[in-house]
């Protein structure tokens, strides 16, 4: 009978024991996996962890947190944003095609976020009045969207060596570069909107209960405007970074699967699929894992269909992760 | 008690759980704990959320194993425990309130899924139907064993996880509040299958926080409270008050509080509903709502209660009839527009259609009247909601450790307390309830009748659904009965005579025509 006794109470300690770590995981999100990473990527290559190249894989991930942290928005309501990569195209080449206007070229930044926001607009008008799907409506507009990009430079490259906003994508500001100053800028305006203001609380609210957030008074056709309207908004600025960046754009090759780096990246961090939970700063983490990931490989001279390879798995064990931490809230 | 039962009672019970105590780290789940249960009898396992019955049955099932000393006899030997599949091989056999049945599959396929008869290895088709169709006729019911389970009823699926039970040779069988979803007629027909189980000798454990299904059902009824068994009843002395007072353990004189002024002809109509239709099920409902009022609407399940709240609260679309508030016209046609006339609605399905189980108590008490607490730029004024929570987690004892604490780690009847809180703070003239106490323990019960009570002292009008009579009657100062889509007739108490739980049952069913 003792025997039984403590058996019992060694698998209780056990169980505790693991329920602990749980949500200890839950807490900290991918934090140490990206300390992780960064650690085993100096251990191969010293050059790793040097000033420069962290300058380079901040620069690097800058547009995939942009667009990312507009997919946080849509994720956190349980919806999905396929055409961010298409609306990035699309709003880089209306940028450099703007920048061609003679002393209104400046005018090619705001020009860009426009074009973004509306086509996000027209996604969360056709989600959120027509209801449709948002995987069909965004998966639409991605193939519909890469469309208008060609159109838009009758399918060439269009160029501007002397872009007058070129300081967006080269320059920098106390030695931070302004990609990186702009993707800070939009996690802490995220954080703030997501976090600090009644339209946050909405949005959490909607994800975790659309019905209920209708029966509650919550006008959640709106918030899902908003949501998408962000997500195209957002894609029109990571539009904006990327010309300023190459001094040009392409309508066909610009952006291709952009919204999958995005979609990692959220998930990366933490925000639950199907809504309702999760946080900007999990969503910065899993940006600068899946940039480590990439810089670190190349850095190791890991062969680019490796890296391919490499990034998927990483992006299924985060899911299995994800799976893991809902366990632990459904426990707590 | 039939002559067969009576005969068995005499004989050693079919099961015996004796000193069973449960303990989960610091927590004890079970204490002590002793059961003994005949063949042919049904046991009803009663107590309030919490109490411990569920664990217990876990106990039983092998999903925990109890604590040392605690032993399971079946049959007077002592039985393997903490094993799912000896316990099943030994005759026992549980059926959970969430049914476990794979829809696209026949009544036959389920009721042997995993357990499937072979021959050379594979399927027995013919044998798995004619098997199923002899289990099924023992239960005497109306579909057949091809019939796909996404074509029957809930009532039905039930009876095949009982057929289920029985094709496994159960002598055990343990249901787990079985009629929480099912219709009336369902429900009678689950009755008449329970009967015939007995008549066969299986013995049913029978878990349930309603009344009137122990009173019909029950040959011996045991109460938990507080993980401690209290007791066990005989038929022959059950009463209301004497089971109230074993589960919540003190005596429950005023369980049902009804200290406001019953409304007379002169007080002022808060809601006047006219011709209201659906176009479905709804025809021209309509009427009065008085200020200080607890108008209670009944019927059956299906009769069309919930789906008129939801029109009067605008979140489904009426296509005809109109709505006076205070006597004047009002067109709604959102919550949103609801709740800023001041109409406020508690939903039945507290989890599916109330909550937001991963967001805070303070969130959810304050996400009505967010916009109305915000600050310039549409930042949130955290203290407001911080205030509002702690002021309701006061005032309706709300039992939580922190008003951040994520309203899915409450029990039943704090999560109702929860949205009773969001719903006052619109400050609503009008208030619909949906089942307010449904999966709510007698604990919170009473505290929520007293909070209705309260509410109408203050004038404010209140809309009822419930589908416990006893309830109804207990609160009520009128009732509606709806039936088939309209309003078939009122009750009202007549001079110092209680509300007639007869005249609402004829008006339900349509008895009163014929």
């Amino acid at each position: 009978m003792t025997d039984k006794a403590t058996e019992i109470s060694a698998v209780g300690q056990a169980t505790g024991t693991s329920r602990r770590l749980r949500t200890a995981f839950a807490a900290l999100g991918m934090l140490p996996v990206l300390i992780l990473l960064a650690a085993g990527f100096q251990f191969l290559n010293p050059r790793f962890l040097t000033e420069t190249n962290l300058l380079i894989v901040t620069q690097q991930s800058s547009i995939n947190i942009v667009l990312a942290a507009g997919m946080t928005f849509v994720i956190l309501t349980g919806g999905i944003d396929l055409s961010v990569g298409a609306i990035l195209a699309a709003s880089a080449m209306v940028a450099v095609i703007v920048s061609l206007v003679p002393d209104w070229g400046l005018l090619g930044v705001p020009a860009a976020i426009l074009v973004g926001l509306g086509f996000g607009l027209i996604n969360g008008l056709l989600i959120a009045y027509i209801k449709l799907p948002p995987f069909i409506v965004t998966l639409g507009s991605l193939t519909a969207v890469r469309g208008v990009a060609r159109l838009l430079g009758q399918d060439t490259t269009v160029f501007n060596s002397d872009l007058p906003f070129d300081f967006i994508g080269n320059g920098s500001l106390f030695g931070i570069p302004w990609l990186v100053i702009i993707a800070l800028s939009v996690v802490v305006l995220s954080w703030l909107v997501l976090k600090r203001t009644v339209l946050g609380t909405w949005i959490y609210a909607v994800g975790g209960n659309a019905e209920a957030a209708r029966l509650t008074g919550i006008k959640v056709p709106l918030v899902l405007l908003f949501v998408y309207g962000v997500s195209g908004l957002l894609a029109g600025l990571g539009g904006a970074m990327s010309a300023a960046r190459l001094y040009a754009a392409n309508g066909l090759q610009l952006g291709q699967s952009y919204e999958l780096d995005a979609i990692a990246a959220v998930i990366l961090g933490g925000t639950s699929f199907v809504g309702g939970v999760g946080s900007i700063w999990g969503t910065l983490i899993g940006g600068l894992i899946i940039a480590v990931l990439s810089n670190g490989l190349i850095l190791a001279g890991v062969s680019d269909i490796w890296q391919y390879i490499i990034k998927g798995l990483v992006i299924i064990v985060a899911v299995a992760l994800d799976r893991y931490r809902l366990q632990a809230g459904a426990r707590t | 008690m039939s002559a067969i039962a009576q005969a068995e009672t005499a004989r050693q019970p079919v099961l015996e759980m004796r000193h069973i105590s449960k303990t989960f780290g610091a927590i004890r789940a079970l204490h002590d704990v002793s059961l003994s249960v005949h063949a042919g009898e049904l046991h009803a396992l009663m107590g309030e959320n919490g109490a411990g019955k569920s664990t217990l049955m876990k106990v039983l099932s092998g999903a925990y194993r109890p604590d040392a000393g605690g032993e399971i006899l079946i049959d007077g030997m002592p039985a393997a425990t903490g094993d799912p599949i000896k316990a099943r091989a030994s005759g026992v056999a549980v059926i959970y309130q969430e049914l476990s049945l794979a829809p696209n599959l026949t009544v036959a396929q389920n009721i042997f899924l995993g357990n499937e008869p072979r021959r050379f290895g594979i399927v027995d088709r013919d044998q798995c139907t004619r098997r199923a169709s002899e289990i099924i006729k023992r239960l005497g019911v109306s579909f057949s064993a091809r019939d796909m389970v996404s074509s029957l009823s809930l009532g039905e699926r039930q009876l095949v996880e009982i057929a289920r039970a029985l094709s496994t040779n159960a002598r055990i069988i343990v249901m787990d509040e079985p009629t929480t979803s099912l219709t009336s007629g369902e429900t009678d027909r689950l009755f008449e299958v329970i009967a015939t189980l007995k008549s066969q000798g299986i013995a049913i454990i029978y878990i349930s926080h309603r009344m009137e299904e122990v009173y019909q059902l029950a040959d011996r009824v045991s109460v938990l409270r507080d993980s401690g068994y209290v007791g066990t009843l005989e038929r022959a002395d059950l009463s209301a008050s004497r089971l109230v007072s074993m589960m919540v353990g003190r005596d429950l004189s005023a369980f049902y509080k009804k200290d406001h002024r019953p409304p007379d002809e002169k007080r002022a109509v808060a809601l006047s509903v006219r011709a209201m239709s659906d176009g479905r099920l709804l025809k021209n409902c309509s009427f009065d709502l008085h200020k200080g009022e607890v108008l209670a609407l009944a019927g059956l399940v299906g009769s069309g209660r919930t789906e008129l709240a939801r029109l009067i609260f605008g979140a489904d679309r009426h296509i005809s009839g109109t709505l006076e508030l205070d006597g004047k016209p009002v067109t709604i046609g959102s919550p949103r527009e609801a709740l800023d006339a001041g109409i406020a609605y508690l939903t039945e399905d507290r989890k599916e259609l109330g909550l937001f189980l991963d967001m805070s108590i303070s969130d959810n008490i304050s996400m009505g009247v967010l916009a109305r607490d915000s600050r310039a730029g549409g930042l949130r004024d955290f203290a407001a909601a911080e205030r509002r929570a702690s002021k309701a987690v006061a005032d309706l004892s709300i039992r939580t450790s922190s008003v951040q604490a994520n309203a899915g780690s409450l029990s039943g009847g704090n999560q109702q307390k929860v949205l009773l809180a969001r719903l006052l703070e619109t400050e609503p003239k009008v208030v619909i309830l949906d089942e307010p106490t449904r999966g709510v323990d007698v604990g919170a019960k009473s505290e929520i009748y007293r909070l209705i009570d309260n509410l109408a002292k203050q004038g404010i009008a209140i809309l009822m659904i419930s589908s416990e009579l006893p309830e109804v009657i207990g609160v009520a100062d009128r009732v509606l009965v709806m039936r088939d889509g309209t309003i078939s007739g009122e009750v009202t108490a007549s001079q110092g005579e209680p509300l007639s739980q007869e005249e609402i049952m004829e008006l339900a069913t349509g008895a009163a025509q014929q």
